[in-house]
């Protein structure tokens, strides 16, 4: 199903669309017109008098055409972006920002081109780095940030652990300020999760698990939102997971402060019952909460305190997951599911399409400075077209990654990709 | 030979702790006798008898040669007798020792306690134990006067004067006592003071202190009459305070590129020691015609000879504080 294409040439009419633009707010029946690798123009009544005579026309039948997907945080495992690629296509997403946990670390410059060098190569989604926040990912020295950035590094974080030194966290956002550089924080106070391999609460308690309680999140929360205070520093929380993380982070926004977060579909989709009989595709980091805390991230994505939806995707063998709970790796599957899981919150009369995609292009992309998310003139044509109200149930082994673990394994959505372009190329199509 | 007769009841102090609260006029009082010296310090066999058969005591509880030097010779050129003090702090009870010690300097009777202490505020604290006069010679990250007028003075001698200029301190302001100084000195005397440094290296409301705060070089300089340039001062440093030195290097190291922003004629400063290719291209700091730093060195003998002949003299007065 994934084709690769030598580069785009030539002008291509996407005719008969439902365009969806966030960045300009349109959602109206039109046309894109490409030309190579860019946008020539993308609006309603684009092709009125007519489709420009060189032009290849292709027929949506009516479905929407939106921004490529931007997934602002993927894990890679070691250095597979062939297979990180063909997920990512397959979900709408056009451009991802990997974690610095590949290998090798990305705490240096040489990193930063390797990783640009080794996506651009595998040649299908746009991959841009976060840079490591400490040398290694040991939270002990800071990385050069500044150098890392100039080289192509779009934020900084330690990935899947917090930083847990509160004078070195300050330091950092201090140090990050003088670039006016992002970081990114995985909130969990890392003492008071030890151990932890699930959500505390009565679950927890039922399985005889160490439960994780949700104040190891909104400490850090609680912290950080004062260090960005004393600092200075631009702060972005990754995947919050609780009700009262979404108190604590609307109150520090009403009060000026620029701090952002983003959430995952596990943690509007899902709650801590999915963990059930010991399933460790539910294991995930931070752990899935209560039904209370799922209901609250949805009201954050609908009152706007949550910035950006990004999937978490984390791919991890058999090997890894095939354990007793509490040995197993945390983390799922997203970017294939992303789009989809995202749709529930349309249908379920949550969010506008509008403010769903938005969720998914614009906001991500404009919190890292990302050139995405977009269909204006000139833009890159990265983007796909997707039918929202098309069914068909997740299923592990028709993923095109090639771990399997997904939270959503069995579950019913609805909202299909049918096809996905990047730079002008067509690298995704589902046969209609 | 003595020097030329001074109006005494000028500056009426008999402890030089720091530049903090000096008028303008005990600044240039100060700064004007030292330009005197300047000549005499330059001629063979310059030497006068104004401090004959005075005592001066260097008390360094922190390692210095070029600081302790300077005090020397200008002691020994005004014809006093200096004895030099190294005391060790690691091994002791610091602030017990450090008022044993002043007793016990006292007793003997100096005239002049040159002092260097890593604590901020120890200078003040032995002042207030001894009779003769102290001068600061560096405490903590607080204050170093007499680097401050070394300063000043070289810049008035190269540019004609102080008011107006636009300073440029760039670096690691955080732990320099050479930057207050130097901070409250030129304030004092009218010229506008930018700092220059990466947010982990600026201490808590520096803009308070009367100074334009930048963390980028180029804009930084841009029309600076005078860069001066701190030692990235790592003996204080914990950690975290930058990533690396080469990456500091790149963003905050004076090279020529960045230099193009301040002035053509920009004079180059660095209170020494340099670390070259850290904070200061070795090229730059070796450039005549635009580094002042080793008549930085120069002024300083001129500066302290200056301070040492004053408060010996405000000893004899009923009216010094």
């Amino acid at each position: 199903m994934i084709q690769k294409l030598p580069p785009a040439y030539g002008s291509v009419a996407y005719v008969n669309a439902r365009l969806l633009d966030p960045a300009s707010g349109l959602d109206a029946m039109g046309g894109v017109l490409t030309e190579g690798e860019f946008i020539i123009d993308a609006a309603a009544d684009l092709f009125a008098t007519g489709v420009p005579e060189d032009a290849a026309i292709i027929d949506c039948e009516g479905k929407c055409l939106a921004p490529g997907l931007v997934d602002m945080r993927i894990q890679i495992s070691g250095r597979d972006f062939e297979n990180v690629g063909a997920s990512a296509v397959a979900g709408g997403v056009t451009t991802a920002v990997c974690l610095p946990s590949t290998t090798p670390i990305i705490d240096d410059r040489a990193v930063v081109e390797f990783v640009a060098r080794a996506a651009r190569k595998a040649g299908l989604v746009k991959v841009y780095p976060y840079g490591a926040l400490t040398k290694g990912l040991e939270g002990a020295e800071l990385a050069e940030m500044a150098l890392l950035a100039e080289s192509g590094a779009v934020a900084f974080t330690d990935g899947t652990k917090a930083v847990k030194n509160t004078r070195t966290m300050a330091r950092a956002l201090s140090y990050a300020a003088t670039f006016g550089l992002m970081l990114v924080q995985h909130p969990e106070e890392p003492t008071l999760a030890e151990d932890g391999v699930m959500n505390e609460g009565e679950t927890a308690t039922r399985l005889g698990l160490v439960g994780i309680p949700k104040e190891a999140e909104l400490i850090i929360i609680e912290r950080d939102l004062r260090l960005a205070e004393m600092t200075g520093g631009r702060l972005h929380f990754a995947h919050v997971s609780t009700a009262e993380s979404l108190d604590l982070i609307r109150a520090a926004k009403d009060r000026g402060l620029t701090v952002t977060c983003d959430t995952a579909p596990p943690y509007f989709a899902l709650n801590e019952a999915a963990v059930g009989d010991y399933r460790t595709f539910a294991k995930l980091s931070p752990p899935l909460r209560s039904e209370a805390d799922r209901e609250a991230i949805i009201g954050g994505l609908k009152d706007g305190t949550i910035d950006a939806i990004a999937s978490d995707h984390a791919p991890k063998s058999e090997d890894m997951k095939r354990l007793p709970f509490a040995d197993a790796a945390d983390g799922g599957l997203g970017m294939e599911t992303l789009l989809a899981i995202t749709l529930e919150l349309v249908h379920n009369g949550h969010l506008t399409l509008l403010e769903a995609v938005g969720l998914l292009t614009q906001h991500p992309a404009e919190l890292l400075g990302l050139p995405a998310g977009c269909l204006k003139a000139g833009a890159a044509a990265d983007f796909i077209v997707f039918d929202p109200d098309s069914g068909w149930k997740v299923s592990a082994d028709t993923l095109h990654s090639k771990a399997k673990n997904t939270p959503f394994d069995g579950r019913p959505v609805q909202g299909r990709v049918l096809k996905t372009v990047i730079d002008g190329r067509l690298v995704f199509a589902v046969d209609a | 030979m003595s020097g030329t007769p001074f109006d005494s009841s000028v500056f009426p102090l008999r402890h030089l702790l720091g530049i903090e609260g000096l008028s303008p006029l005990d600044i240039s009082f100060l700064l004007d006798r030292a330009d005197e010296y300047v000549e005499l310090n330059r001629s063979v066999g310059g030497k006068l008898d104004t401090l004959a058969g005075r005592t001066v005591i260097n008390l360094f509880f922190e390692s210095s040669t070029r600081t302790r030097t300077s005090f020397e010779l200008a002691g020994k050129r005004l014809g006093s007798d200096v004895i030099n003090m190294s005391v060790s702090t690691s091994s002791i009870k610091k602030g017990e020792t450090l008022i044993d010690t002043a007793m016990t300097l006292n007793a003997m009777h100096p005239d002049v306690l040159v002092v260097r202490h890593s604590s901020s505020g120890a200078v003040k604290l032995l002042s207030e134990k001894v009779n003769c006069a102290v001068i600061n010679a560096g405490d903590g990250s607080h204050e170093h006067p007499t680097q401050a007028l070394l300063d000043a003075l070289t810049i008035r001698r190269r540019k004609g004067r102080l008011d107006g200029m636009q300073v440029a301190i760039c670096g690691d302001i955080l732990h320099s006592r050479v930057a207050r100084s130097n901070i409250h000195l030129l304030n004092t005397m009218g010229a506008r003071v930018r700092l220059i440094a990466p947010k982990t290296l600026l201490p808590a409301e520096a803009e308070r202190l009367g100074v334009e705060v930048f963390h980028d070089m180029k804009a930084g300089l841009k029309d600076c009459d005078i860069v001066m340039m701190l030692r990235l001062q790592t003996e204080r440093m914990t950690s975290n305070f930058f990533p690396s030195m080469r990456e500091y290097y790149h963003f905050f190291g004076l090279d020529y590129a960045k230099l193009e922003a301040a002035k053509p004629d920009a004079l180059i400063m660095h209170p020494g020691p340099m670390n070259r290719g850290v904070e200061i291209a070795s090229d730059v700091a070796d450039d005549i015609g635009r580094s002042a730093i080793r008549e930085q060195v120069e002024m300083g003998v001129a500066v302290r000879m200056a301070c040492l002949e004053v408060l010996t003299l405000n000893l004899e007065r009923e009216d010094v504080a």
